[in-house]
């Protein structure tokens, strides 16, 4: 699938002119580089690709090849990231580019300026690439989604200012709420820059606070006319947007990446004219309706208040009325009760007098002289008895004293008997066996006593 | 902004509408309450009367900020 046909097809001058001249490795490489580079340019290649890979440098190294024979490229990181998709072994692929040789090692390389995928559904496929990688990175999550707000002061719509979008688009919202701000950032909405152009209006509007809501869109068309709207520095600018952001992207059946990242998705540029503002003639019909609302309550409550006044007005009256009935009653008992006084006093008095006298009865007085009398009696009575019983017991005394004086051996010596005992211990001598002739004894007499010495001992 | 405060003051005039209903609420309550409704209602009122009709076209000048200019109907009209 060569769409360019190199430029020369016969053999260049200098081969002809040099045949049989020895000429240097660096020599040959410079002119092989310079023939090949000249002639190979802008050529189109379709390829399977394979060895890929894309070391820190951002640059892709990869072989093209077909059956029978391949060819290595390079694709430079400027050029891989305008890719629409990622390229991947065994992919088949259509590759734009020029061959450059590298002289040093003589080796020669397609150096890629754009990659499509082959066949059908390759733009499909990109598609689907960018937004399972961005839905992966969360660019799509409900949390990062802002509300619209409720009454934009102003909307900015970014679109081409010449398309039936943007008719329908100020249209709508003109009808809707007369007296909107709008403005409108033009941008083209395909071809070559349209991608940046509108990433770029959206953080223009973003920078300088242009509107409360931001309506990125454009009208219906095929999916390489829509393309800028699956651009992913589209959809990046749309979540970093401070402003909420409405994607209308051709008809209800167009989903682009730019979809799913705005906060919210209109089918088509009218419905996101219609979603970014409300129909003004509503709110001027609630707010009306509220504030009369709002008045009849009021009117209503009052009429209750009222109401409910002058029956309390009625209830005091009756109240005032009753607390007179009162006053006259009370002034009546008042004066009953002073006629009562003297005659409740009598009574009284009467009462305490018999009280008294009952009192006066139950004196214990009687009582204590009774026992006083009682007590004498019994006095008298207990000094006769005590000198009876001391009489009685005084001569028992004696008569116990006469009897002990008949056993007292005073009594015993006065009737002539006497006590022998030894001097020289004093002991009383009973039997003649204890004591012996020559031993003094002394005898104790009625009156007095006599020493006396034994002459002999009978038996 | 804007917006939020007219969001705001029209469900605080719904409630205040809800509210003078309850025939509970103090008298002085009820009037404060209709003071303030009223002061709402007016401020939606003019918040819906105030904005002015403009269509502009943002045009980015050469020192990168945005003039805008009168955005012509026939502009569109004969780019389409």
């Amino acid at each position: 699938m060569q769409r360019a046909q190199p430029r020369a097809m016969r053999l260049p001058e200098w081969i002809c002119m040099d045949r049989g001249k020895v000429i240097t490795v660096s020599e040959l490489n410079r002119r092989i580089k310079t023939s090949l580079e000249d002639v190979y340019v802008d050529i189109w290649v379709e390829a399977e690709i394979s060895n890929l890979r894309v070391p820190a440098s951002g640059h892709c190294y990869l072989t093209l090849k077909d059956p029978s024979s391949q060819l290595r490229a390079v694709m430079f990181r400027y050029a891989r990231s305008r890719l629409r998709f990622i390229p991947q072994d065994g992919m088949q692929v259509v590759c734009r580019g020029s061959i450059n040789v590298y002289e040093p090692r003589g080796e020669y390389q397609l150096v890629i300026e754009r990659m499509e995928p082959c066949g059908a559904g390759a733009l499909q496929m990109a598609f689907e690439q960018l937004k399972n990688r961005l839905a992966a990175e969360g660019l799509f999550d409900e949390e990062r989604k802002q509300p619209l707000p409720f009454l934009p002061r102003r909307i900015c719509v970014i679109t081409s200012p010449t398309g039936a979008a943007v008719r329908d688009i100020l249209h709508v919202l003109t009808r809707r709420f007369p007296g909107l701000h709008i403005s409108v950032l033009p941008v083209a909405v395909q071809g070559e820059n349209a991608a940046q152009e509108i990433a770029a209006a959206i953080d223009d509007a973003n920078a300088h606070a242009v509107a409360d809501v931001l309506i990125v869109g454009r009208g219906g068309g095929s999916l390489e006319d829509l393309w800028a709207f699956n651009e992913e520095c589209v959809a990046r600018a749309i979540c970093r947007s401070a402003i909420p952001v409405i994607s209308a992207v051709g008809h209800e059946i167009d989903f682009t990446i730019a979809d799913f990242a705005a906060d919210m998705r209109a089918p088509t540029p009218s419905a996101a004219a219609e979603l970014a503002v409300r129909e003004k003639g509503d709110l001027v019909r609630t707010v009306r309706n509220l504030s009369m609302a709002l008045s009849r309550r009021l009117a209503q409550r009052m009429r209750v208040e009222k109401a409910a006044l002058c029956s309390a007005a009625g209830r005091l009256v009756r109240c005032a009325r009753m607390v007179a009935d009162a006053q006259i009653a009370c002034g009546d008992a008042h004066q009953r009760l002073l006629a009562c006084l003297p005659r409740l006093c009598a009574l009284r008095r009467a009462a305490a007098r018999t009280a008294r006298q009952r009192l006066l009865t139950l004196s214990p007085r009687q009582r204590i002289a009774a026992h006083r009398a009682a007590a004498g009696f019994l006095q008298v009575a207990l000094g006769r008895n005590m000198t009876v019983a001391l009489a009685r017991t005084r001569a028992r005394v004696r008569g116990e004293l006469a009897r002990l004086s008949a056993l007292n051996p005073a009594a015993v010596l006065a009737r002539g008997f006497c006590i022998a005992r030894m001097q020289t211990t004093g002991r009383v001598v009973r039997s003649s066996s204890e004591v012996s002739a020559g031993e003094r004894l002394r005898i104790t007499l009625h009156e007095g006593s006599a020493d006396c010495i034994i002459e002999t001992v009978h038996g | 902004m804007g917006e939020k405060k007219f969001e705001n003051a029209l469900k605080e005039l719904e409630q205040i509408v809800e509210q003078l209903e309850d025939s509970e609420l103090p008298l002085d309550d009820a009037l404060k309450l209709f003071e303030k409704g009223i002061k709402l209602s007016q401020f939606c009122s003019a918040r819906l009367d105030d904005a002015e009709q403009k269509v502009e076209l943002l045009i980015k000048d050469a020192g990168g900020s945005l003039r805008p200019v009168a955005f012509d109907e026939s502009d569109e009209e004969h780019g389409d």
